[in-house]
């Protein structure tokens, strides 16, 4: 018989590592319905019948963010056979505040004391067996990065788990309080008696979820006794619950935990901050970190070295060679078989759209791999410390930082990055403006207009202008966002700084690889498909195989001509170069040299790099024109490599078709405004 | 007083929390709730947010968010 168990703590308290440690690499990671929060599940590596659910990181069964709902619903509704609660043994009042919501739900649960090996090196005592007679639940001392006491655990877990037995709820209300709460419950009359106490807990609470969910014929009789849980609790029932649930974590603490008599002796996390978020230090500190991991990752002059490359480009480089390869053979290997040249057209678009998916994984790992050790070392944390001030401003977090810098290298990995945000609601409008920061592959597009129509002026102010352009847009439409589209919900920055530790290779290792696989795999296919799509486009109409000139996507181009003409460039041709440069965004520039005048490849090269202009584009492009051209293509829909990433991360359709949506609206007006105002100036 | 008017390296006992709503109600998830002792670290670079040790851990918030925490010294 198959059990599941569900894996609840705080954030940082070693759940992941705890996770990856019992499951190794055998995790399906996917999202929850309708939130950018990760779902994790996994076999047990000593029993494949025992199902292990990594739920979201919470500090409360709160309804207030995405994690607590999630983790909430799960626990009382899917109710799994047992619930491993993991406390940080090192800040253990706070963790056991969540430990005490979840025995309010009855579930049947253990206790995994983590970190008992710096309790212990800082001298501290954890009396287990103590807290455990206390709580009436196994407690289990453990270090998950050893993997110490797991066998323990996973064994009281699953004894647990087939008992069924339910944790019975401490007693930690006072007398009248207690009294109200249980006259609520027997108001529901529920055949479960942990329900009808944890939902009434609820409703003292003032919990609006659960409050929608008193029957009409009772709504009365609940409101009274709501009101006189209130009275007993000295006017604010809400806070009279979180406070008795600390005086009764005081408690067990004062019973449980023996402090070193040494006194408070500085810790290296504390020395460590002193420098990291020292009031001088921490910004010239910070600038050296993210330069490190943006020229990790996409530098060519790694480390201002020349032609030095990052350990990304390095690695993408060779992934490339190794594909042209292999794709080379098989053409070749196609065309001794004789294959028809839409056949092989085929082929090679195919081969194209799984090397575009396959360009990216080099990137897409080291990026991770830096990532998972600033997440998992703590550092990550200060990173909002110390950036808050800035963008509070348009709404954001100071995390948004990362996925908005990498945005500058590439979208595909930036937008992954955005996973490292706190809030649901950040997460959603990070990615959203990620695609504004202008990426590598569209400065090819600059450089074809900077060098033809505006070769007498400054071109690198022309250029620059782009890109600050994209970092204007996305301030604005994050603080638009905030404001209009996301506007109930709340935002706060009460957040915990965790103490600095080395994070293990093991889980460093697995989150990079998971990224990578749910990359190709989830992403992948919506690259592929959109890329043998576009040239199924391009190359062919009624009557087959043709020139672009003739193919469905020119017949498309002259059909959605007339919607951009308002932005000055109504041609049919401008239209196929935004959607050839959804494939990549220097796509443009390959289309515009076959569409213009049929251009060498070698001069294509060349005007990608901005060394020749391509002057067949002036009979269509004007210079407000080719401006608006140039920002309606950094705004609009990213490339379908991009476009897979947010499906991945959003985990829905829904919601990569409104922030595709929302780009391409914004994309029209900026563009627009460019036009109109260029055209008088101009 | 607020825990907004105490300096880094004050400590003070919290007496009452005047947030509301959900914010109230992370505040005190978070182990801010009457009667515990509190101390300000320091502020970040930037002069906002700051930060706090409450009960054997360090919490960052935002100077509003520590207006809205009644201590006493």
């Amino acid at each position: 018989m198959s059990v599941t168990i569900a894996l609840a703590g705080n954030p940082n308290c070693g759940k992941t590592t705890l996770f990856n440690e019992l499951t190794g690499s055998r995790q399906h990671v996917g999202n929850w319905p309708g939130v950018t929060v990760e779902k994790k599940e996994g076999a047990y590596r000593k029993d494949k019948d025992v199902v292990i659910m990594d739920l979201p990181g919470t500090y409360s069964l709160s309804p207030y963010s995405a994690e607590e709902i999630i983790a909430r619903d799960y626990i009382v509704k899917e109710r799994p056979d047992a619930v491993i609660n993991i406390v940080d043994g090192t800040s253990i009042e706070r963790n056991l505040y969540l430990t005490v919501q979840i025995m309010e739900t009855g579930i049947p649960m253990v206790v995994a004391m983590n970190m008992m090996d710096e309790v212990e090196s800082r001298g501290d005592r954890i009396d287990c067996s103590r807290l455990s007679e206390l709580l009436g639940v196994s407690v289990i001392p453990i270090v998950a990065r050893t993997g110490k006491g797991l066998a323990e655990l996973m064994e009281a877990a699953v004894r647990e788990a087939k008992s069924g037995r339910r944790s019975e709820g401490p007693h930690m209300f006072d007398h009248e309080l207690a009294d109200a709460i249980s006259a609520i419950g027997r108001v529901f009359g529920n055949e479960d008696a942990d329900e009808n106490r944890w939902m009434a807990i609820k409703l003292a609470e003032n919990d609006e979820i659960i409050g929608r969910m008193v029957p009409e014929d009772k709504k009365e009789a609940v409101q009274l006794l709501v009101d006189r849980a209130n009275k007993a609790a000295g006017g604010d029932a809400e806070a009279g619950i979180a406070d008795s649930r600390y005086r009764y974590i005081g408690k067990l603490v004062r019973e449980c935990v023996r402090k070193s008599g040494a006194g408070h002796k500085e810790t290296r996390s504390e020395m460590l901050d002193k420098i990291l978020t020292h009031r001088v230090l921490a910004l010239p500190v910070f600038a050296g970190i993210m330069y490190l991991l943006f020229a990790c990752t996409f530098s060519e002059n790694f480390l201002f070295v020349p032609g030095l490359p990052s350990p990304g480009v390095w690695l993408a480089g060779i992934v490339e060679d190794a594909w042209g390869l292999a794709a080379g053979k098989v053409i070749g290997a196609a065309q001794g078989l004789g294959a028809s040249g839409w056949a092989l057209g085929l082929v090679s678009s195919c081969l194209d759209g799984m090397g575009a998916v396959l360009g990216f994984l080099p990137l897409v790992l080291v990026l991770f791999l830096l990532l998972s050790f600033l997440e998992d070392s703590g550092y990550m944390a200060r990173v909002a410390f110390v950036m808050d001030r800035i963008f509070r401003h348009f709404g954001l977090s100071g995390r948004s930082f990362i996925p908005m810098l990498m945005g500058f290298g590439c979208s595909v990995p930036a937008l992954m990055a955005s996973r490292t945000l706190e809030s649901d609601k950040d997460r959603k409008i990070t990615m959203m403006i990620t695609p504004f920061m202008s990426c590598g592959a569209k400065l090819p597009v600059y450089a074809m207009f900077a060098a033809t129509l505006f070769a007498g002026s400054n071109q690198t102010a022309v250029v620059f202008s782009i890109y600050m352009l994209g970092i204007l847009a996305a301030v604005i439409s994050a603080w638009i966002l905030n404001k209009f589209a996301f506007k109930n919900e709340a935002s706060n920055f009460i957040m915990e700084l965790p103490s600095y530790r080395i994070p293990t290779l093991k889980s460093v290792l697995i989150h990079g690889w998971e990224k990578v696989k749910g990359f190709a795999v989830k992403a992948g296919t919506v690259i592929f498909a959109s890329t043998v799509l576009i040239w199924f486009l391009s190359n062919f109409n009624f009557g087959g195989m043709c020139a672009m000139e003739e193919s469905f996507l020119a017949a498309m181009g002259n059909g959605i001509k007339w919607i951009f003409a308002p932005l000055g460039f109504g041609d049919w041709r401008a239209c196929v170069g935004v959607v050839t440069g959804w494939i990549a965004k220097e796509n443009i520039v390959a289309t515009f040299g076959q569409l213009f005048g049929n251009v060498s490849e070698e001069t294509v090269e060349a005007v990608m790099a901005g060394e020749q202009a391509l002057p067949a584009i002036e009979e269509v492009f004007s210079r407000s024109s080719a401006y608006a051209y140039m920002a309606f293509n950094l705004l609009c829909m990213p490339c379908f490599a991009a476009v897979g990433a947010m499906k991945r991360e959003y985990g829905s359709w829904k919601w990569t078709l409104r922030a595709v949506g929302f780009q391409m609206a914004t994309a029209y007006v900026a563009a627009l405004v460019i036009n109109v105002i260029g055209s008088m100036i101009v | 007083m607020t825990l907004r008017d105490l300096k880094p390296g004050q400590q003070g006992k919290v007496i009452g929390v005047t947030a509301t709503g959900a914010m109230k109600r992370r505040i005190m998830d978070m182990g801010v709730t009457p009667g515990v002792e509190i101390k300000v670290i320091k502020t970040a670079p930037l002069g906002d947010p700051v930060e706090v040790h409450v009960r054997g851990y360090e919490l960052s918030m935002r100077k509003d968010e520590a207006a809205q925490i009644q201590v006493e010294a």
